[in-house]
């Protein structure tokens, strides 16, 4: 049994720790170890994706426990994607703060840094489903205090919001868990899918009720309507690398759906086969609409990109309810980049605050400022990123999800939405596009605020990884059709899990 | 005792609703700890209620009352427990830099305005 797999959790929790013990050394030695922990987790994370391509699902049992009795961690096709999603993400995010300076506006941020990212990993690599819960806790409590690092009253305002909404969700997952174990009598998301397929049918009805129950809470994670009205205010309010890191948070929703509800209600649960996947489609598309309103109405730059993130959720939630292997694939595909490209607009739309001077983010005419066109230019290159138009990855995810959604039932609706939606998404690009830079005061005194060339290698680092992906596209959709093929044959997860035990 | 319960969830859980639906931040964090209180004691249920059971393997018994349930409630009360400690800590600096303990604190500053 190889110990790979729990190396991602613990590489950041014991950074963590150093970080706080670096305290009493100075700043630049906890920059320098959150940075050393971050390139740890990435090598870590790099060995653990060739160790998957070698060998498909590695499974961790905690302390030699077997499979229903001990703590279970699956490694496969979509973890390893995403954890090595969150630990590239973190490095863009990391550097940013650091080059801004924001990580030295409270002394705490590495510590909470790293144990956010302990909490994603923890989440993306438990194969149990109050373990999930204790994860989504820890990197629920960093987020809350990243969320409100640095000063002012609209932080603290949102951010209470977010905690409140938050807690509410944490109660109603207790309640799903707590209804599902009644029933099941396991937590291991393999076992309870054996269960499930085992169940009476007059059990069935409290099995499905505390689904959907799960499914409000990974959806208030996702921000699927109507829980997302604390994301905008949320994300536009804190600081910008937080914000850049929390472009990861919603797709923790989108994977706690795709792994929990996508194995325990799989092709084997008979009656409950699927039965949530028109929820998550119906409520999916409402989102999507809403979050092209919101971005076509916001007030600024961040706000904007705030809606983008919920829209790239909406996105993926609408390819989870299409439900064919090939949307799935290009849902994955779609996630690595929208998350690259969310975290890297939040960062520029925080450089274009910082040089527009009192104007900040206001999507609004503004006189000059310094290096408009190089700013500029890398809004346009966000701007195609994010609105997924050719040549960037966001379009062939994009694509596979529609050619995925060919086979759907509600094929007219997912298309007309999803086009629809897309077009006014570069209308409202180009209108702040243009007001910002192309329709500026020239009469009036240009504004004078320069920001050191380096701010902006994060933001560059950030995009290049969707030229990358678009690059390499032809074996990472390869990858990325093998983990849908994963996550739709539970019978091998199951098998995976359970199978452990016999070979200790 | 299983209506005895099921009521006092019920009553917790209503009564934790009702909190965490007014505007005052000290009323909606007294309605989380209600919540919170609740799904204890359900997932107390869930592991099906027993009196007079061990928990803990011992010679001669062969009825046992589940013992997972029981960790799992005390994993949740000190999560909870973490959690309502930081939530008064934020609500009170809440009050003290939005000079409110409303949790919408801008809305009522311009209500305020009006009145006067």
């Amino acid at each position: 049994m190889s110990h790979l797999v729990i190396l991602p959790i613990l590489v950041p929790l014991f950074g963590s720790m150093m970080i706080l013990f670096a305290k009493i050394l100075n700043h630049k030695a906890q920059q320098f170890l959150s940075l050393l922990t971050v390139i740890v987790l990435n090598v870590v994370n790099i060995i653990a994706l060739l160790k998957v391509l070698d060998s498909n699902t590695l499974v961790y049992q905690m302390g030699n426990w077997e499979a229903p009795f001990g703590i279970t961690f699956v490694l496969d096709g979509l973890s390893v994607t995403m954890l090595l999603v969150t630990s590239l993400l973190s490095i863009g995010s990391l550097w940013y703060a650091i080059k801004s300076k924001v990580d030295g506006e409270g002394i705490s941020f590495h510590v909470l840094f790293q144990l956010l990212i302990f909490g994603i990993n923890g989440a993306f690599l438990t194969g149990d489903i109050f373990n999930l819960f204790v994860f989504f806790e820890v990197l629920l409590l960093s987020s809350y205090a990243l969320a409100l690092h640095g000063n002012g009253k609209k932080r603290v305002r949102f951010g209470l919001h977010y905690m409140i909404i938050n807690l509410v969700g944490s109660v109603l997952f207790l309640f799903g868990i707590g209804a599902m174990y009644g029933v099941l009598g396991t937590l291991n998301i393999a076992d309870m899918a054996v269960r499930v397929s085992e169940l009476t049918p007059q059990n069935q009805g409290v099995v499905a009720a505390s689904g959907l129950l799960l499914l409000l809470v990974f959806g208030l994670k996702a921000a699927m309507f109507p829980l997302y009205f604390w994301l905008p205010g949320t994300y536009s309010n804190t600081s910008a690398p937080v914000a850049a890191m929390f472009a990861i948070m919603t797709k923790v929703g989108i994977y706690s759906i795709i792994r929990v509800h996508g194995t325990i209600f799989g092709p084997l649960a008979g009656d409950l086969s699927y039965y949530y996947v028109p929820w998550v489609l119906g409520l999916g598309l409402i989102t999507l609409i809403l979050a092209t309103i919101g971005i076509m109405s916001a007030k600024t730059l961040k706000e904007q990109v705030a809606y983008f993130v919920l829209a790239s959720a909406a996105t993926l939630q609408i390819s989870i309810g299409i439900n064919s292997t090939i949307a799935m694939s290009g849902a994955i595909y779609y996630l690595i980049q929208s998350t690259f490209i969310a975290g890297g607009f939040f960062l520029l739309a925080d450089t274009i605050g910082t040089l527009r001077g009192e104007f900040k983010d206001k999507i609004v005419r503004s006189p000059k400022f310094k290096s408009i066109v190089f700013v500029g230019g890398l809004f346009f290159a966000y701007a195609i990123a994010i609105s997924s138009m050719p040549p960037l990855a966001g379009f062939l995810g994009k694509t596979m999800i529609l050619y995925g959604g060919l086979e759907s039932p509600y094929m007219g609706v997912v298309f007309s939405v999803m086009i629809i939606s897309s077009l006014l998404m570069i209308i409202a690009l180009a209108k702040t596009g243009s007001l910002i830079f192309y329709d500026t005061q020239d009469s009036q005194e240009s504004i004078n605020i320069t920001l050191p060339d380096k701010i902006y290698s994060p933001i560059i680092y950030l995009f290049s990884i969707s030229f990358v992906l678009v690059l390499f596209a032809n074996s990472v959709t390869n990858f990325t059709l093998k983990s849908s093929q994963e996550i739709f044959s539970t019978k091998e997860y199951i098998s995976k899990v359970m199978q452990e035990k016999r070979d200790d | 005792m299983e209506i005895l319960i099921a009521l006092c969830i019920a009553f917790l859980t209503s009564g934790g609703i009702f909190l965490i639906l007014k505007s005052r931040t000290f009323s909606v964090i007294l309605g989380l700890m209600m919540l919170s209180y609740a799904v204890n004691v359900f997932l107390f249920a869930m592991g099906r209620l027993h009196i007079d059971k061990p928990a803990i393997l011992q010679k001669g018994v062969t009825e046992y009352a589940d013992p997972l349930p029981q960790a799992l409630v005390l994993t949740a009360i000190v999560i909870s427990f973490g959690m309502t400690a930081f939530l008064i800590v934020l609500s009170l600096r809440a009050r003290k830099e939005l000079d409110s303990d409303h949790v919408d604190a801008e809305g009522l500053e311009k209500n305020r305005g009006e009145k006067s």
